[in-house]
């Protein structure tokens, strides 16, 4: 449509046209993503059938039978309970180290300026290929991080291919990689406080833990909410760093809900299965998310300066 | 609050070197690592210092390794461009679909229009394989399995809503009375937009496209489903590389230093913007 058209159908169609306009233009974008809502629901209609796709002759609907046996299968209570893990624990520490380098690098020096602009670097590495970084630098034969763990006393420290260590070291990286996610909201948020109640506490001589737990984090609780939520979000979703690191393993100790849906879809070849496990997965995040979107757009119209 | 005592800012100072050098040291190390030949990076204890040699690079570029046991065919420069042909298209794509839409949410509070708009954020919020999965069969059917089509597609999970939201704000931060008067002055809506409004929010739509931009080059899982081997972007291909070159940790290096260095060169250009693009919108920097 051309301005010069708009122009002459403007005396008798501009009501309609004012009407139909908005929709005009946000269509496009919402059938490009429609075409991705009709997988969502084939996936519920997948999670509720015994479908193999080594056994396509056996497929038909078994109605509730794949979300049963997860009651008794101790795969699935695995994967709930290692996706669980991963993401409390990575949520807290990057929440906790993110807020204490954010406090850090608060005053507005231009050193600090520079290190908040560093630390950008791992969250803007792609997470599968960070995860291939810390593989090289933990590898047994050369890794670096190796070498350091045998100087303090750890020979033979295994890191991703020990069932005992996997955890932690996948840990390791989503913090390498995510902390600074974390820092750089809280940071903006820290810098948007007002003063006053600060430099009045300043000259009342109030304690600092005090001006802290009763003045900074109650300010600064829709940021920190935020970011958890947003974090918790992708976390308990999380599939590139465990999925290039380790595939999983070793054995299932870190098959967490999309890592476990994959292997299930293209190694077992159970769809049936594996529909099911994100289908809860997807549950989960629906009920984090409509938490999420109310703290977010609160946080967001105060930014548009519109509450 | 100028009266810290030299204990503290001695500690302050310590806790940030640790800082630093924790969240520097990988990037660095892996940079040090591409510039160095097998037989230094095998040797222990590590070497702080060594000869750079430029020859990793040199086999990724031209395609062929050369080893004891013979020469191998390194496929990386297609992963390469494979990342830049599909982040680009994708993100210009998401522009102009997103774009337009972004404005219509901002400008016009039509029937539903919230309803849409949270639609299409919760795409960045559910799990990637509840769609893909499915959308790997439906791919195969529809013959846009491996294809670039098929990708750019599903590019736009990431792309659509990042730019949606950043931009509908930026639209929203425009006075409407400045559109208003140039509309009573007799312009179509359509030059309005053109005129007045792309230009206003041109820096943010910049700043959102390059986010878009580093989200879809970071972007593992997608091409991890639905792409072979020739279409396999920079993520997928890295991994690919490390199963069947072994012990080429010399090239695995200098391939993990080129596929990071695009995204970490824009994410220090846009540095400004990207505290309210990684909150879509959320929170201002």
């Amino acid at each position: 449509m051309t301005a010069a058209t708009m122009q002459r159908n403007r005396p008798s169609g501009f009501r309609i046209s004012k009407r139909v306009l908005p929709y005009v233009l946000s269509l496009p974008a919402l059938l490009v993503c429609i075409g991705i809502l009709i997988p969502f629901l084939t996936s519920v209609v997948y999670s509720f059938q015994r479908y193999r796709l080594s056994q396509p002759w056996a497929r038909q609907f078994n109605w509730g039978e794949n979300y049963l046996n997860f009651f008794t299968d101790p795969k699935f209570w695995n994967t709930l309970q290692v996706s669980l893990l991963y993401a409390g624990i990575t949520v807290l520490l990057e929440l906790l180290l993110g807020l204490a380098i954010a406090m850090l690098l608060q005053k507005r020096t231009t050193l600090n300026n520079f290190i908040s602009i560093m630390l950008l670097m791992p969250l803007m590495t792609a997470p599968a290929l960070a995860a291939l970084m810390w593989k090289l630098m933990t590898n047994p034969g050369f890794g670096v991080l190796s070498y350091l763990a045998s100087l303090i006393g750890l020979q033979d420290f295994r890191w991703a291919s020990s069932p005992s260590t996997a955890l932690f070291t996948v840990v390791l990286v989503d913090i390498w990689v995510y902390t600074p996610f974390i820092m750089i909201l809280l940071l903006a948020g820290l810098r948007s406080l007002p003063t006053q109640p600060f430099e009045a506490a300043a000259l009342d001589g109030v304690p600092r833990s005090f001006v802290f737990f009763r003045i900074t984090l109650p300010m600064l609780t829709p940021y920190i909410l935020t970011a958890t939520l947003f974090r918790l979000l992708d976390s308990i979703q999380q599939f590139d760093i465990i999925y290039a690191m380790t595939q999983g393993g070793p054995g299932d100790t870190l098959t967490v809900f999309q890592v476990e849906a994959y292997l299930n879809f293209f190694q077992s070849t159970n769809v049936g299965r594996s529909a099911a496990l994100m289908i809860i997965l997807w549950a989960i995040t629906y009920f984090l998310s409509n938490i999420f979107i109310k703290n977010w757009l609160r946080l967001r119209e105060r930014a548009r300066g519109l509450a | 609050m100028e009266h810290t005592s030299l204990l503290e800012r001695i500690l302050r100072g310590a806790a940030l070197t640790l800082v630093v050098i924790f969240f520097m040291f990988p990037i660095v190390w892996i940079f040090m690592m591409s510039f160095q030949t097998n037989e230094t990076i095998l040797r222990i204890p590590p070497q702080l210092v060594f000869e750079p040699t430029l020859a990793n690079y040199t086999a990724l570029i031209t395609g062929k390794l050369t080893t004891a046991s013979g020469t191998l065919d390194i496929a990386f420069m297609r992963n390469l461009w494979n990342s830049v042909f599909l982040s680009t298209t994708s993100v210009a794509v998401a522009l102009l679909l997103g774009v337009p839409a972004a404005y219509a949410f901002a400008r016009h509070k039509f029937r539903g229009s919230e309803d849409i708009a949270f639609t299409l954020l919760s795409f960045r919020f559910a799990p990637a394989l509840l769609v893909l999965l499915p959308l790997t069969l439906y791919f195969q059917k529809l013959g846009l399995a491996n294809t670039y089509i098929g990708l750019i597609w599903v590019y736009q999970l990431i792309c659509l809503p990042l730019i949606l939201w950043i931009v509908r704000g930026y639209f929203e931060d425009i006075p409407a009375d400045i559109e208003y008067a140039y509309r009573i002055a007799g312009h179509s809506w359509f030059a309005t937009f053109r005129k007045i409004a792309l230009p206003l929010a041109g820096p943010g739509i910049a700043a959102a496209g390059l986010l878009a931009f580093i989200f879809a080059w970071n972007n593992f899982v997608f091409a991890l489903v639905l792409a072979s081997a020739d279409k396999q972007p920079v993520t997928v291909g890295a991994l690919a590389f490390i199963t069947s070159s072994g012990i080429q940790y010399g090239q695995i290096s200098a391939a993990i230093v080129l596929s990071i260095t695009p995204t970490l060169a824009l994410a220090l250009y846009a540095q400004r913007y990207l505290v309210e693009g990684l909150s879509l919108g959320a929170v201002k920097g």
